[in-house]
């Protein structure tokens, strides 16, 4: 299980990076996949993914909806700018909540990392203060509140479900 | 609730930020806020109302000194925005670590794959 880092880069940048046990195909496939995607691009416990479009070629459009079941949701839109399989996408999208934020860029590398693979998510803002505000609950100054949060909400429940899947 | 754009907007500012981060500690008067920063006191009070009037930050009287300290409703409302990414995308590869897994095992072992 490798940890997700999240960080900035420049005034414009936000890197995510994630390894995972599983070569660049697959990986690749479960971003271009609606199938796959469905399964797992959910956000928060308890969300579902009830409209998943994703026309994986340049120029296709992405469409995903979220709805946490009870007449609450939003939805992202965005297009594809760049595919080149298995390595490397190239994306718009924008969150509507349900004004439309400003466009994100987004690129996505897989490299191949031992038998596993290594992504590397580059997020583009538009301006730093976009990036600001993103970035506002102050993870540059120390400030883990969301972080401590998120271990302690989700290690527990990994550790169930591996005890379960064993 | 404040406004979010206003509170956004307060928190696009490192020493303000940095001001918040100080919070997080605890309480502060304004002079306890002036040492470590290097910053005058002026500019520390208009970062500290700009924090107020997002409603990030409260501050009470005590005698001649007003000290502050983070407002838990302010902080609240935007570490649910802003936490959302995070979160989300940590959640979303947990969950596509066992996707990942189901298509190995379905491609080591095609026919158990397609019976599960």
């Amino acid at each position: 299980m490798s940890k997700m880092t999240l960080k900035t880069e420049g005034d414009l940048y936000v890197v995510v990076t994630r390894r995972f046990a599983a070569p660049p195909e697959a990986v690749y496939r479960a971003h271009t996949e609606p199938k796959l995607i469905e399964r797992w691009m959910l956000g928060p416990e308890g969300w579902t993914m009830p409209v998943c479009i994703n026309e994986a070629r340049p120029g296709g459009r992405i469409r995903y909806e979220w709805s946490n079941g009870k007449g609450g949701g939003f939805y992202l839109t965005g297009e594809f700018l760049e595919l080149e399989p298995y390595s490397r996408i190239v994306h718009v999208e924008r969150m509507h909540l349900p004004d439309p934020t400003p466009d994100n860029h987004v690129e996505t590398r897989f490299e191949a990392d031992g038998t596993g693979t290594l992504m590397t998510m580059r997020m583009t803002l538009p301006d730093v203060e976009t990036r600001s505000q993103m970035l506002a609950t102050g993870m540059e100054h120390g400030m883990e509140a969301s972080y401590v949060r998120l271990e302690s909400v989700v290690e527990p429940e990994l550790a169930g479900s591996q005890r379960r899947s064993q | 609730m404040p406004d979010l754009d206003t509170a956004f907007n307060a928190l696009a500012d490192p020493t303000r930020r940095a001001i918040l981060a100080r919070l997080a500690l605890g309480e502060a008067t304004v002079m306890e806020l002036v040492e470590p920063f290097e910053v005058t006191q002026p500019a520390i009070s208009r970062h500290l109302k700009v924090l107020e009037v997002a409603g990030l930050i409260v501050r009470r009287a005590e005698g001649t000194k007003r000290p502050c300290r983070l407002s838990k409703a302010g902080l609240e409302a935007i570490d649910q925005w802003l936490g959302m990414l995070r979160e989300a995308l940590a959640r979303n590869y947990d969950r596509l670590d066992a996707v990942l897994a189901q298509i190995n095992q379905e491609q080591m072992n095609p026919e158990k794959g397609e019976t599960r």
